[in-house]
């Protein structure tokens, strides 16, 4: 038996490298194991609302299609309007989801934190593996959402989506998701877990219904003080970024604004759920 | 400061104080030990005494208030990633990874610690079957036994060969049987050299595993060192205790400064009498009540243990 060959054995010294790679591959073994549970709480929403308001409506000839926005048949297709939205909707949603609802399991009752705060790596950088794998399921909400909103309509309300600028492309879903990941945690951690129906009911749905995800920034111009005060709502800069990356011929937000918002917010709200983090896992 | 003989913990003057809405909650009060290497050491209290507290402090999850405290020569709060590849830590709840299996969670704690996939295969299949455990390989943690899941978490605190291994009450809601077992192996860790830091309020478990043991309580040693050593010191005594039906009679008083008793504590309608030699002592103490014109309601006679000790030190009954 050798359990303790504790002082002659070969010494582990693992890198901070290496324990962060180990334990990404811990989150990604999960992920895979989960797979459909994971994401079918986000997907649905989404599929749900793409059939009815892109299949079902104009089918049976509600105000659906273009007619909800585009008064002449020159404008965009509903579709059109709802692809980025609801791509960037489903990537905030599960960046956030992903991180809340293991640290409210892990910040109450038993103190399973403690389980990886053990592990050595500085407390900072554990925060900064949550936000990485939390931003990896978001990003991957994002990209399974593509075939529904992409495929799901009815005829003649296909969305004309062309990816124009790949790069933006690119930086706008992964730094979205690492938005959404690192709002999730510092969420996580100022919330009582006792009032995660709260956060439901006050934080999210708002932010999904007042995030230009189902209307474009610039349509709010009709009701200016909402087209102001959605600026608070981190949502609106994913959905806008997507809109001028896959959508560009319906208007959209200037690409510095939602750049600097999308950035800048990722930068500040890491930084404080990092420390947030830091505080509730060390007493 | 990297002498051979650098102890495997060492603290000076530790305190931690918790900021509560109500004023602060002294929880450690200026705590010093040194515990060499391939020592079993207990530190023994009842519930609420700061042990808890002082494992967090060496495990680098609880920041001391003031004080130091080193773990193979490592400042804890200096350098807290150095001391956590050191230690393994097996807390008293139940922390396992309830996403993965019984066999992941030790995969992934070898992998945590710098083990390749397969290295940590091996040593997790290694533990499995040292701590019996190879049937549940794939069960959930949610899927254990108390006993169970006690086991795994003192593997998964053991996989990557830690210096020092930190034990938070590990047999505390146990059935005695599974204790037995638990304390068996524990036992043969520290028969292969392993540094062993167990906190426990069961006084037979210390006296049953450590070398030595620091009885704490309200955040303060009250005594170390060796189990017999202590026993010697301030348990020596055999402790009498006698409950009346009323107040106890001033006839006890008789029994003060006697050879072979050295103390005599009445508290209301009880008299306690830490004793050498307590031959005849119990009928003397009824004979007094019934003089009196009172009964006994009951009686107890405590053997020289780590219990009397702590009555001796704290002149309080010892609560598991």
């Amino acid at each position: 038996m050798s359990t303790t060959t504790a002082v002659t054995a070969r010494a582990l010294r693992p890198t901070v490298a290496q324990t962060f790679v180990a334990m990404m591959a811990r989150e990604i073994r999960v992920m895979r194991r989960n797979f459909v549970s994971i994401f079918i709480r986000v997907l649905l929403q989404p599929l749900l609302f793409v059939f009815v308001f892109a299949y079902v409506m104009p089918k049976i000839g509600a105000a659906g299609g273009g007619g909800l926005f585009a008064a002449s048949h020159a404008g965009p297709t509903f579709s059109t309007i709802l692809v980025p939205g609801l791509v960037a909707s489903s990537m905030i949603m599960q960046g956030m989801m992903a991180v809340i609802f293991p640290l409210m399991m892990e910040l109450s009752w038993q103190r399973s934190i403690t389980d990886r705060a053990l592990a050595p790596l500085p407390i900072p950088l554990l925060a900064v593996e949550k936000i990485a794998a939390a931003g990896l399921q978001a990003l991957i909400g994002g990209l399974l959402v593509f075939p529904a909103v992409l495929l799901i309509h009815a005829k003649g309300q296909a969305p004309s989506v062309h990816i124009g600028n790949w790069p933006m492309f690119v930086v706008i879903m992964v730094v979205g998701s690492l938005l959404a990941a690192s709002g999730g945690l510092l969420l996580g951690t100022l919330i009582d877990p006792q009032k995660i129906q709260v956060l439901f009911a006050l934080v999210l749905l708002p932010m999904t219904m007042l995030g230009c995800v189902y209307y474009p920034w610039s349509a709010l111009h009709a009701v200016r003080w909402l087209q102001i005060a959605v600026l608070l709502n981190p949502m609106v800069y994913a959905s806008e970024g997507l809109r001028a990356a896959l959508t560009p011929q319906v208007g959209h937000m200037p690409a510095w604004a939602f750049l600097t918002a999308l950035i800048g917010g990722t930068a500040v709200l890491a930084w404080f759920a990092m420390r947030k983090f830091t505080d509730r896992v060390l007493t | 400061m990297t002498a051979p003989a650098e102890a495997a913990v060492r603290t000076v003057d530790l305190h931690k104080t918790y900021a509560s809405p109500r004023g602060d909650v002294p929880a450690v009060r200026g705590i010093d030990l040194e515990i060499s290497r391939g020592e079993f050491f207990g530190l023994l209290g009842p519930n609420g005494a700061g042990k808890s507290t002082t494992i967090g402090m060496l495990t680098t999850l609880v920041i001391p208030t003031s004080g130091q405290a080193q773990v193979c020569g490592l400042d804890v709060v200096r350098r807290p990633v150095e001391v956590k590849r050191r230690i393994g830590v097996a807390s008293q709840n139940n922390t396992l990874d309830s996403d993965l299996t019984t066999f992941e969670n030790l995969e992934f704690r070898g992998r945590y610690f710098g083990m390749r996939g397969a290295e940590a295969r091996r040593r997790a299949a290694e533990l499995l079957d040292m701590f019996n455990l190879t049937d549940r390989r794939g069960a959930s943690p949610f899927e254990l036994s108390g006993g169970q899941a006690k086991r795994l978490m003192i593997c998964r605190a053991l996989v990557h060969r830690p210096e020092v291994l930190f034990l938070d009450e590990p047999t505390a809601g146990l059935d005695p049987q599974t204790r037995v077992n638990l304390w068996e192996m524990l036992r043969e860790l520290q028969s292969e050299g392993q540094t062993i830091l167990l906190t426990t309020h069961y006084m037979e478990e210390a006296e049953e595993l450590c070398d030595r043991v620091a009885v704490i309580d309200h955040g303060e040693v009250l005594a170390s060192g060796t189990v017999d050593g202590l026993r010697g010191a301030a348990g020596a005594d055999t402790v009498i205790t006698v409950t009346y039906d009323g107040a106890v009679p001033s006839g006890v008083d008789s029994l003060r400064g006697r050879d072979g008793v050295s103390k005599v504590e009445v508290s209301d309608g009880q008299v306690r009498v830490f004793a050498r030699e307590p031959d005849g002592l119990v009928g003397e103490l009824v004979t007094v009540g019934a003089s009196a014109g009172l009964g006994v309601t009951d009686v107890s006679q405590l053997r020289p243990s780590l219990e009397t000790a702590f009555l001796t030190l704290t002149g309080r009954e010892y609560r598991e």
